[in-house]
């Protein structure tokens, strides 16, 4: 089976002054394609710190993390962009959005980085936006739109140029539990519909039910991982 | 680049943010591009005057003399009337006008009083539009020929010598043969100077007349020279040389190093001056962009989360500082245009100007904008603004993207 994401022995130590904080240890994780995976965990487990190494946010402090085949913790910072660009969505927890750009703008920001024409571009955010329920709402800022909204438009821009990978750190943190409700069953629709690996993490029990994997972390460490489909 | 259009529209969008903030550093840099403009064209203007108006005052653009003339300007040191070679060389199209003088340093003396002067015999119609004095009678009459009887004399020292229009005087020089040579004239005409050096230093009696008076024969002391442009004199130095190889030919750069220091260090006056304002600007500016960036981090983060390469931040931001400056530029250039527009008549400093005169810049100065001054300014702003935007655009392309996105 096709693998989007794998880790060999990852760990992250992040150095505060001269105390050494391990946010990670020795992570060994494989995430076949078309996986709908939820990282849990207490606070501080690592939850965070894990979704940004493997998009290559950041680099780890040893192990080997491969996405699509390609080595993120070896790429150089301009690969490393481009990996993201074209590969990778991020949803955050909040202020996802470009603040200066409508809905639709920020739909069609990563389009047109990748260099996009116009006419595709608009015709596919529309698409999107319409599939997220926004397309009322295409030519609002964020400051317009509620969060749960603005969330819809993040994984709009997420999923527009059909990457290999979404990665959501508490994509529903911010919002009620029923908005939250629909913005999983909107990520599970686009996990379905086009094709895209979703790993996102989450303290809420809700939100764990919607994945098909279930991912626990502790101190840095996995301690459970289950199938759930 | 496709990206452009987007980098310019997120750039406009974001100087806009806070409205107050940008209207504000907008409105310092505006006046920094005022000043600038418009000092620059008074300083250009006054300079410009200056100039123009020692090259009227006798100068012109070459003189031609006798080698040894300039360093002791007696009537042993003269000159030969031109010769065919010469003439020839002096008929060309880049020579507008050109007269011989004969200029010898003498003593006028009413019955009164006496003073020193440089007496000047002129060719009368020839020195129109060459010099000032043609101009410059206010009573009297000018001379009409070159063997006219009458002098001319300035106004300030008719007043010194207690004499005027009509009255007679008597010129005192040493002649060809280093005689005492004396002459009586009656007064024709009154000229006005200015600075007043003119007035009192100068007086002008026909060529010919002094030529007989002081037994020169048909040899004077300087041929002036007017050219078309008082710039690239070169090649005209060159041909009068050549033609005239035994004398000395001079243009008034060399005849006027004064004026030439006076214009390097207008220049280097107006350099300190664009420096101290722009650096004034600057700092407001760098520390608005600063302020910027420093609000924006977390967006900075998530432009790299999203893929945006680094270089294209630090686009960005160059963009809002490029777009600042653009506009500070457009509006200070108008408004200084309007400002020197509506002073075209000239700015009247005579209320302070008593000085200024003594030294030979005129009471009103009349402002003057050259293309070289005007672009001098607008580059240097721009580069130079663009230049201190740099800091701030690093530092927001810079920024590791996990800690600027969990910054909240
Ligand atoms: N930039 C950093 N510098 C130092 N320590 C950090 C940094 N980021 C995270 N940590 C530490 O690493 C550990 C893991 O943090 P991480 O943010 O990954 O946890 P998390 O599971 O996402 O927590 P939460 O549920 O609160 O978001 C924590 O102990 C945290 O304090
Ligand atoms: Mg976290």
């Amino acid at each position: 089976m096709e693998t989007t994401v794998v880790c060999r022995g990852v760990s992250k130590i992040y150095r505060q002054d001269t105390v050494a904080v391990p946010a990670l240890t020795d992570i060994d994780l494989e995430i076949p394609k078309l996986d709908f995976v939820c990282l849990s965990g207490p606070s501080g487990s690592g939850k965070s710190t894990l979704l940004n190494l493997i998009g290559g946010l950041d680099a780890p402090t040893a192990g080997e993390i491969e996405v699509d085949g390609q080595r993120v913790d070896k790429m150089e910072k301009g690969a490393l962009a481009d990996l993201r660009l074209r590969k990778i969505g991020f949803v955050f927890q909040a202020y996802n959005l470009i603040p200066v750009l409508t809905a639709r703008e920020n739909v069609e920001f990563v389009m047109q980085l990748q260099g996009v024409g116009a006419e595709e571009r608009t015709r596919k955010a529309r698409k999107i936006l319409k599939e997220v329920g926004i397309e009322e709402l295409e030519n609002r800022r964020p400051g317009e739109l509620s969060g749960g909204q603005q969330q819809r438009v993040a994984v709009a821009r997420a999923i527009v140029s059909e990457p290999s990978l979404v990665l959501a750190d508490e994509p529903t943190a911010n919002l009620d539990s029923k908005t939250a409700e629909n913005l999983m069953q909107l990520l599970r629709h686009m996990n379905r519909e086009h094709g895209v690996t979703f790993v996102f993490s989450t303290h809420d029990k809700l939100v764990m039910e919607f994945s098909r994997r279930l991912i626990t972390l502790r101190d840095g460490r996995i301690v459970d991982d289950v199938r759930r489909d | 680049m496709n990206r452009l259009p987007l980098l310019i529209r997120m750039a406009w969008r974001n100087l806009w943010r806070h409205p107050p903030r940008t209207l504000l550093i907008l409105f310092a840099f505006v006046l920094g591009v005022w000043s600038i403009v418009v000092l620059a064209a008074y300083g250009r203007g006054a300079l410009e005057q200056q100039i123009e108006r020692s090259i009227d005052n006798l100068t012109a653009h070459v003189q031609i003399h006798a080698t040894g003339y300039r360093d002791d300007p007696v009537i042993d040191h003269r000159l030969p009337p031109p010769g065919p070679a010469l003439r020839t060389a002096l008929a060309q199209a880049d020579v507008t006008a050109w007269a011989a003088r004969v200029r010898v340093p003498a003593v006028v003396a009413s019955e009164r009083e006496s003073a020193g002067i440089v007496l000047v015999g002129i060719e009368p119609a020839r020195e129109r539009g060459l010099s000032f004095i043609a101009e410059a009678v206010h009573a009297g009459r000018y001379l009409d020929a070159d063997d006219d009887p009458g002098l001319l004399l300035g106004r300030k020292l008719a007043e010194r010598l207690e004499t005027g229009l009509g009255r007679r005087v008597v010129v005192m020089s040493q002649d060809a043969n280093n005689q005492i040579a004396d002459r009586g004239f009656r007064v024709v005409g009154i000229f006005d100077g200015s600075p007043e050096a003119m007035e009192t230093g100068y007086v002008f009696i026909g060529r010919a007349t002094a030529q007989q008076m002081l037994k020169l024969g048909d040899s004077v002391s300087e041929l002036a020279v007017l050219a078309s442009s008082r710039d690239r004199l070169d090649g005209l130095v060159m041909r009068l040389r050549a033609a005239s190889p035994e004398s000395d030919v001079q243009p008034w750069t060399t005849l006027e190093p004064l004026l030439v220091l006076a214009e390097e260090l207008s220049g280097t006056i107006l350099t300190i001056w664009y420096l101290i304002v722009f650096t004034a600007m600057s700092f407001g500016l760098v520390n608005t962009l600063l302020m910027a960036v420093f609000e924006r981090i977390r967006e900075f983060g998530l432009f790299q989360a999203l893929g945006m390469p680094p270089r294209l931040i630090l686009g960005m931001v160059l963009a809002e500082s490029v777009i600042l400056l653009a506009l500070a530029l457009t509006v200070g250039n108008l408004l200084a245009g309007a400002t020197l527009l509506s002073l075209k008549g000239g700015i009247d400093l005579s209320a302070f100007a008593e000085g200024l005169e003594m030294f030979g810049f005129s009471p009103i100065i009349y402002p003057m904008i050259t293309a070289a001054d005007f672009v001098t300014a607008n580059v240097l702003v721009f580069v130079l603004g663009v230049v201190a935007c740099l800091y701030p655009a690093w530092r927001a392309a810079r920024y590791a993207p996990v800690q600027a996105i969990t910054r909240i």
